[in-house]
């Protein structure tokens, strides 16, 4: 071969060479036109598909959440509004390493485990790519510096500023109102997709979630630009969205708070209703909780301790406690038994402090243990003569009892705008053998002329039933917020009375109980400009054998009476009908009917200076986003 | 007897004096390679303008070291072919001490180690003078031997360019590694190496490329899934190449007008000032413009292949043809990739893309070819 000669030949090299080179300056052109043929098929073939995919890249079609609907109380006091609220968010695209960065974020604000985790979990969730995942919330202005001066070390951190459902009452109408929170995702499921696809917080409980169609309003959309980071460019477009509905409550932010104070750290309820138009005016159970807590999440241990309390804060005692009525019953069981002529309201007994079935050894015990003499009607009334009421209620039997208790509401939901009402029993015959499968025994009847044994009410049931009494029959139906709908609806139905001045004579019977000398609720309506028709009841917790006496200072406090108070005011002219439990408050005149007195004084008797009336504030607040750089 | 003595020993008078006073052979410049890389300059800073977002401190920089850089050419075209065929060996023994170096002292950015900060000295990539050392000690080494070049005579070459390559893999930097080897290949397919052994080693390469995969770092490996299947991962690792089809195919014929692509002036497009600038360039300028960059690429390649043809000598020859192969297969691999038909590799498009060092080296490479064309002796027959 040449190359053992080592001897070089320019000229097999020059053609050698020149071949070489226009080889590879054909490989040159015919790679330079593959990529111009690419190119163009790119920019000719695929350049619609192209032009598309970078409008859609830029161009999105966002949903814009509405307001959420203002709450008023009756007299225009807010009672839950939309305030604006910081927190820091983190967009985990444009993260690299989503562990430091939180770490770095826990060197300038305090970030707790529980914030952790509930960061993680929304996290995992299903969400658009882009999409700020919140950290922490109600950042404070310490906070919210601390994280905007070190912005440029956490990038996809920001603060956004949103709106948050806030209760400026806090505690007080938590049982009446509830509260939002962030959908889960079961809501999720049932939501409408596109009208909710901007919103991040639905009613729970309460007002907020029976009214939720109402208060939530009309997702809104607009066209922006984006970049690549998910910020807003440019506004292309927008379709506002429609606000929610704002709601005048039928509450009374004056009496609700006049309620709950009085019942003070005692476990109990009150409903209180305007006897001519079905207002509820105060709906309070006790305990009560903070609703603020739940909106944007509340943290673990907040939750077990109001869930393990063992005064169970967040039951709602107002709308599904069911207590015995005991002797609040007894205006209506004398109804009863006069309307089926089984007593008149001449005809009376001797009280020995006991009554006695035939061919049964039980004594019955009246709670006054050497009885109270001489009883007609209105004296039973007026002392609550349990003997009396055993002996009427054994002669009406225990189904027309029923039948007559029933046109009054009981063991039946009223129907109130809130969810989780529960019935109560008003027992029978007939229900005892359909629930327990057994029949009815007579004794079992004079329990319930006294409003106990298997006799439940709620104290909604018997807030209504005592306006229904004031209005002398006439029904009323409770409501929270009446629709404007709603509100010349039929003229509404009344119980009929073959004696029509039974109702007046009943309603006296019920003043002497606050007026007279031995009436139980004596004490209470001392003093009132006005009066005040009413009755006690003081219900058994604990069974009482038949020798046994009831020791209030031996018994453990949830062992107690509870306390039962129904009334209504101005007694000749009523306006506004009450119901009272204070659970384990022991004797209802002394411990339920004080606190009716305080809110029928509130709402008869106005005070000076009148809560003025509050003009609704324009809803112009939108979601916004700031950047604190 | 070597070629320099053969022309020493070239009567004087053969040489014809008007045509050495020539502007070109007087300064030493081709004028249209000068012309041509003047204008993609230009074209380059335009569309860069455009990619950052008009931030005039990336324009200010990026003109800064083209004038280096065409000051270095203008320099490097002074001096004589003959002058980098003699210290060929220096430069390129020079280069693997450094590359040795930087593997242990070197500065890393982003997991690689590839910058080298020597007392007195600004920081500087090592593997930049392997681009010029390796195709010159390759063209070198065959000028003192038998063209076409012989399968035995292939081994030297091999060592020559092998070394150096398996260094710049290992910082890791395969987008340089490639280049510097896809240059010495050059040098040899021009020295003439049968077509029989080019088809084997191409067979070679084929067959070895399973076993490259599993010599790959991890970020590697994700390029080339990434490339054979962009939409696996369309947010994460194919985010990049999606974006830069997008932007490329949405440009058009006519492009949407500078200042006015929507995919990189809203950030979509990553490294859009870097290596995916064509992408921008694409978008705003359209096909149109796309071709007049190709176009002047190409005329530039088809320049420098010229002047390997008119070189006079074994080493010019070689060493031209290389520098201008490698600069099309820059120019090549890296279109190639933004619009999606070969794997994201780190090479950037020459003169356009945004970079330091990369373009006097770039532009110190044209310098050769200059001085390869104007240092030709003038013959009288």
């Amino acid at each position: 071969m040449a190359d053992h000669l080592n001897f070089k030949n320019p000229q097999r090299e020059l053609s050698v060479h020149r071949q070489r080179i226009y080889v590879a300056f054909a490989l040159s052109l015919l790679m330079a036109l593959a990529l111009i043929g690419r190119l163009a098929y790119l920019q000719i073939v695929q350049h619609e598909l192209y032009t598309t995919q970078s409008d859609k890249n830029r161009v999105q079609l966002e949903a814009v959440a509405p307001t959420r609907g203002l709450i008023y109380d009756r007299n225009g006091v807010l009672l839950a509004d939309n305030q604006p609220s910081f927190s820091v968010r983190l967009v985990p695209e444009r993260i690299k390493n989503l562990d430091e960065t939180l770490a770095l974020i826990g060197t300038y604000i305090p970030i707790s485990k529980d914030h952790l985790k509930r960061f993680h979990k929304h996290h995992k969730k299903r969400r658009r790519p882009f999409e700020a995942v919140p950290l922490k919330f109600n950042l404070d202005e310490k906070e919210i510096s601390s994280i905007a001066v070190n912005q440029h070390q956490l990038p996809g951190v920001e603060i956004a500023a949103d709106l948050i459902r806030h209760y400026p009452h806090s505690d007080l109408f938590a049982h009446a109102l509830g509260y939002v929170g962030r959908i889960n995702e079961r809501e999720a499921e049932i939501l409408d997709p596109e009208n909710y696809s901007a919103t991040h917080y639905i009613g729970k409980v309460g007002i907020e979630n029976y009214y939720e169609d109402s208060l939530h309003g009309r997702v809104g959309y607009q066209k922006v630009e984006k970049n690549a980071h998910g910020r807003i460019i440019n506004l292309l477009e927008r379709l506002d969205p429609t606000p929610g509905e704002n709601l005048r409550l039928t509450l009374d932010v004056r009496l609700q708070k006049i309620a709950t104070e009085s019942l003070g750290k005692r476990n109990g309820a009150v409903v209180a209703i305007d006897t001519l138009k079905g207002d509820i005016l105060a709906f309070v159970s006790t305990p009560t909780y903070n609703p603020n807590l739940f909106v944007t999440g509340i943290s673990q241990k907040d939750y077990s301790a109001l869930r393990d309390s063992r005064d169970r804060p967040l039951f709602n005692r107002a709308l599904r406690g069911q207590y015995p009525p005991a002797s609040t019953v007894k205006p209506f069981i004398g109804l009863a038994a006069l309307e089926n002529k089984v007593t008149s309201w001449n005809y009376s007994i001797t009280d020995p402090g006991w009554y006695k079935l035939e061919n049964d050894t039980r004594l019955y015990r009246d709670w006054k243990k050497w009885g109270h003499g001489k009883v007609n009607l209105e004296k039973a009334i007026i002392e609550s003569c349990d003997t009396y009421f055993y002996g009427i209620a054994h002669k009406l039997g225990i189904d027309p009892l029923h039948d007559f208790m029933a046109q009054f509401g009981f063991g039946e939901r009223v129907g109130i705008d809130l969810k989780g009402e529960v019935k109560g029993i008003l027992p029978s015959s007939f229900w005892k053998r359909a629930t327990r499968g057994v029949i009815w025994y007579p004794g079992e009847t004079l329990n319930a002329g006294i409003g106990q044994g298997y006799m439940l009410t709620t104290p909604l049931q018997l807030a209504t039933a005592t306006a229904i009494l004031a209005n002398k029959g006439k029904k009323v139906y409770p409501k929270l917020f009446k629709n404007s709908q709603q509100e010349p609806g039929e003229a509404p139905q009344a119980i009929p009375l073959q004696q029509q001045e039974d109702w007046l004579k009943m309603h006296d019977a019920m003043i002497k109980v606050s007026h007279s000398l031995h009436g139980t609720a004596r004490s209470a309506a001392r003093g009132a400009k006005y009066k005040i028709a009413g009755k006690t009841g003081t219900a058994q917790v604990l069974g009482i054998g038949q020798e046994e006496e009831y020791d209030e200072e031996k018994i453990a406090t949830y062992h107690r009476d509870h306390a039962l108070f129904i009334a209504f005011a101005p007694a000749d002219r009523p306006q506004i009908a009450i119901a009272v439990i204070v659970e384990n408050g022991g004797s209802g005149g002394s411990n339920a009917a004080p606190i009716a007195r305080k809110i029928f004084d509130a709402y008869l008797t106005p005070p000076e200076n009148n809560v003025p009336l509050h003009k609704l504030p324009p809803q112009s607040r939108q979601r916004a986003t700031i950047n604190p750089l | 007897m070597k070629q320099r003595d053969f022309f020493r020993s070239l009567p004087i008078d053969g040489m014809q004096p008007q045509r050495r006073l020539s502007i070109s052979q007087a300064t030493h410049i081709d004028t249209p390679l000068f012309a041509a890389l003047l204008l993609l300059s230009a074209y380059g800073l335009t569309v860069l303008y455009s990619a950052s977002s008009g931030q005039m401190h990336v324009i200010e920089r990026q003109a800064t070291f083209l004038g280096i850089g065409f000051a270095v050419m203008i320099v490097a075209a002074q001096i004589p072919p003959m002058i980098y065929k003699r210290y060929a060996s220096f430069f390129y023994l020079l280069g693997l001490i450094l590359l040795i170096t930087v593997l242990w002292k070197g500065i890393g950015a982003k997991g690689a180690q590839r910058w080298l900060a020597l007392p007195g000295l600004p920081r500087f990539q090592p593997s930049e003078i392997m681009k010029l050392a390796v195709p010159i000690m390759a063209a070198h080494y065959f000028s003192k031997r038998i063209i076409p070049a012989s399968a035995r005579s292939l081994i030297g070459a091999i060592i020559i360019l092998v070394i150096p390559a398996l260094l710049i893999a290992k910082q890791p930097d395969l987008g340089t590694s490639l280049l510097i080897l896809s240059s010495g290949i050059f040098v040899i397919f021009l020295a003439g190496i049968s077509w029989r052994l080019i088809f084997m080693g191409t067979g070679l390469a084929v067959a070895a490329a399973p076993a490259l995969w599993f010599t790959m770092h991890d970020y590697q490996k994700q390029r080339v899934l990434t490339f054979l299947s962009p939409e696996r991962d369309p947010l994460g690792s194919g985010w990049n190449i999606i974006q830069s089809k997008t932007a490329i195919g949405s440009g058009g014929i006519y492009g949407k007008g500078w200042l006015e692509g929507t995919q990189s002036h809203l950030d979509f497009l990553p490294e859009s000032s870097t290596d995916f600038i064509i992408a921008v360039l694409a978008e705003e300028f359209g096909l149109l413009g796309a071709v007049v960059l190709l176009g002047l690429n190409f005329f530039i390649v088809a320049r420098g292949l010229i002047i390997s043809l008119e070189a006079q000598d074994t080493f010019s020859r070689l060493l031209a043809g290389s520098i201008t192969l490698t600069f099309f297969v820059y120019v090549f691999v890296n279109i190639g990739m933004v619009s999606g038909i070969l794997p994201v590799v780190g090479v950037p498009l020459p003169l356009v893309s945004v970079g330091g060092t990369s373009i006097v080296t770039l532009l110190a490479g044209f310098g050769i070819l200059m001085s390869i064309e104007t240092h030709r002796h003038w013959l009288s027959h």
